[in-house]
């Protein structure tokens, strides 16, 4: 063996012409290589795996892989009475709460044709925009922590929901886990004081984040770098993936279940959709940017014009609720897209059958078609403007 | 010109950072927290107890053991007992009321439910134990609570609650005193 290294052994040096240099790796016919990402890395945001096949540093073939925090939410739901299953939709999206409890209380509503008092449908507007502000909040934090832009981003959104889970916290008994809706209102009537809180922190603080945050992120050349051209989502394949929400939007499609459906009573504000163009990372970023400004419009006039009376239909049963046998699917436009909860009755104080389609599942669907072709490294931005919860989808 | 984005950005970290010292209150949002305790507001609810008039805890107690928490339960870990005397006749207070606080999940439904304002969510949140399974399976005598109690953690929600436990008292007092 150590003959072969003795100089008269060496093969002779032979000289090519600079159009015959080529890189070393182009011989190089390596194996593809499967790494699994997840369930425990950081940038999954929960427990989520990817099978991810690379040759070299590019994704071939990626297979999300889910069901890590299956908690038999469904069935849970069908064991137990109609009210009983608000707190559990508290643990579906654990985001934003209030969402999913104005999604499945608009569902029992339907079945039941429980009615809701004009203030109730204002103080649920307010509610549900606020969910809305405290999931893009968060969102924006996370994605740029994905980017590695470690912790300056992210703690000044953090600082921003805290600010807003204060004021949840004082009004619901609780940070996240708000169970604060009930058929055919609220649990409780919102002080004046409160809504003035409210309004006072978006106009001054709240506002000013997004300034901030705009200017610290928005023009950044790290950011543009990172994200424009990352992960380009079709607005074909969006539509026929299901695809809802601000994912579907930035594919520069015209679609809100907000202006589209018009419940609640979404029809008497004035507010725009912000719509992408490319169908990437940075445009989706920039629907959560931009859709929380319209937010904090809707609440601001919400807040403005919301009216006297009552907080709960006093007619509305809530233990003890048994609708008439039959079905219902209402669905709202939660932060993540369309959140829909399809309910059977069979007449009894159970039902029959629950079912939720969470948007973070359908938007993950075509986490492969967008990731193929790209880094490693831009395969967690993806995930990251994706924007997934695991409670919602593993359920 | 490539970079202004960047300098822009570093502005407003640095004005951030300055503020942390000027501006304290509305930059800097950290608790020290075993030495600086969070404002709990009123509404906060941890897990429940049970409150109980005078300072009798058992001849006090609000709970008459109608089991309606108990039903109620979403995650269902409550479970009531009701006494009975010596003929087997029910009568109105629990003989054993266990709450799971490993199960329990904080909803709050318990509170909403009960028709004697005798069950209430807690304030009181560092509850840690060494061992995982009796140590968590609270039993009436540690659920019991005063109502002084409940009068300091939940000033506005007390004072309804002691108006209209009041006047249903004079209601049933007129009465009882009618027909005599």
């Amino acid at each position: 063996m150590g003959k072969n290294f003795l100089a008269e052994n060496l093969p002779e040096t032979t000289v090519c012409s600079p159009a015959e240099v080529r890189p070393f790796y182009d011989d190089f016919h390596g194996d593809l290589m499967e790494i699994s990402m997840g369930p425990h890395h950081p940038s999954t945001h929960g427990v989520f795996r990817m099978d991810v096949t690379l040759d070299g540093e590019i994704v071939v073939k990626l297979k999300p892989v889910f069901g890590y925090l299956h908690r038999n939410h469904e069935k849970i739901a069908e064991g137990n009475s109609y009210f009983a299953a608000i707190p559990y939709t508290d643990r579906l999206d654990y985001l934003c709460s209030l969402t999913n409890n104005w999604a499945y209380v608009h569902a029992v509503e339907k079945l039941a044709g429980i009615t809701v008092p004009e203030r109730a449908e204002y103080l649920r507007i307010i509610l549900g925009e606020l969910g809305r502000l405290i999931n893009h909040v968060c969102l924006v934090g996370f994605l740029l922590n994905d980017l590695g832009t470690s912790f300056t981003p992210l703690l000044y959104s953090l600082r921003e929901r805290e600010r807003m889970l204060d004021l949840v916290e004082e009004l619901t008994g609780s940070r996240m886990m708000c169970n604060f809706f009930r058929f055919g209102g609220l649990r409780t009537d919102i002080s004046a004081d409160w809504l003035a809180r409210l309004k006072g922190y978006l106009e001054g603080l709240f506002a000013r984040y997004l300034d901030e945050q705009d200017a610290l992120l928005t023009g950044n050349e790290i950011l543009l770098a990172r994200t424009q051209g990352v992960g380009v989502l079709s607005p074909e394949l969006a539509v026929r993936a299901g695809i809802t929400g601000p994912m579907l939007r930035a594919s520069g499609v015209n679609y809100d279940i907000r202006k589209v459906d018009r419940y609640s009573i979404y029809e008497r504000f004035n507010f725009g959709i912000p719509i992408g163009a490319h169908g990437d990372t940075y445009d989706r970023y920039m629907m959560r940017m931009l859709e929380m400004r319209e937010s904090v419009k809707i609440i601001l006039q919400a807040i403005r014009t919301v009216p006297a009376g009552e907080h709960i239909n006093p007619n509305a049963k809530n233990r003890g609720l048994r609708p008439k046998a039959g079905e219902s699917y209402a669905r709202i436009e939660g932060p993540k897209g369309e959140l829909g909860f399809y309910l059977i009755s069979d007449g009894s104080a159970k039902p029959y059958r629950f079912r939720i389609r969470p948007p973070s599942l359908i938007n993950l669907t075509v986490l492969e078609e967008i990731c193929i072709g790209q880094t490693l490294a831009d395969t967690v931005v993806i995930l990251g403007g994706v924007d997934i919860v695991l409670g919602e989808v593993d359920r | 010109m490539l970079g202004t984005g960047i300098i822009k950005g570093l502005y407003i970290t640095a004005k951030n950072f300055v503020g942390t010292y000027f501006n304290p209150d509305e930059r800097l949002t950290t608790l020290q927290y075993p030495e600086e305790a969070a404002c709990i507001p009123e509404n906060y609810r941890n897990f429940p107890f049970l409150i109980y008039d005078g300072s009798d805890p058992v001849e006090g107690l609000r709970c008459v053991a109608c089991k309606m928490c108990e039903n109620e339960c979403p995650p269902r870990c409550i479970s009531i007992v009701a006494e009975r005397d010596e003929k087997g006749k029910i009568l109105k207070r629990p003989r054993v009321f266990e709450l799971d606080i490993s199960v329990c999940m904080g909803c709050g439904i318990c509170a909403e439910v009960c028709p004697f304002d005798s069950i209430k969510m807690d304030h009181h949140f560092e509850i840690a134990t060494a061992e995982r399974f009796d140590s968590l399976r609270l039993n009436l005598p540690q659920l019991a609570k005063s109502n002084e109690y409940f009068r300091k953690t939940h000033p506005i929600d007390a004072l309804a609650v002691d108006t209209k436990r009041a006047e249903k008292a004079n209601k049933a007092a007129s009465k009882t005193q009618s027909p005599a």
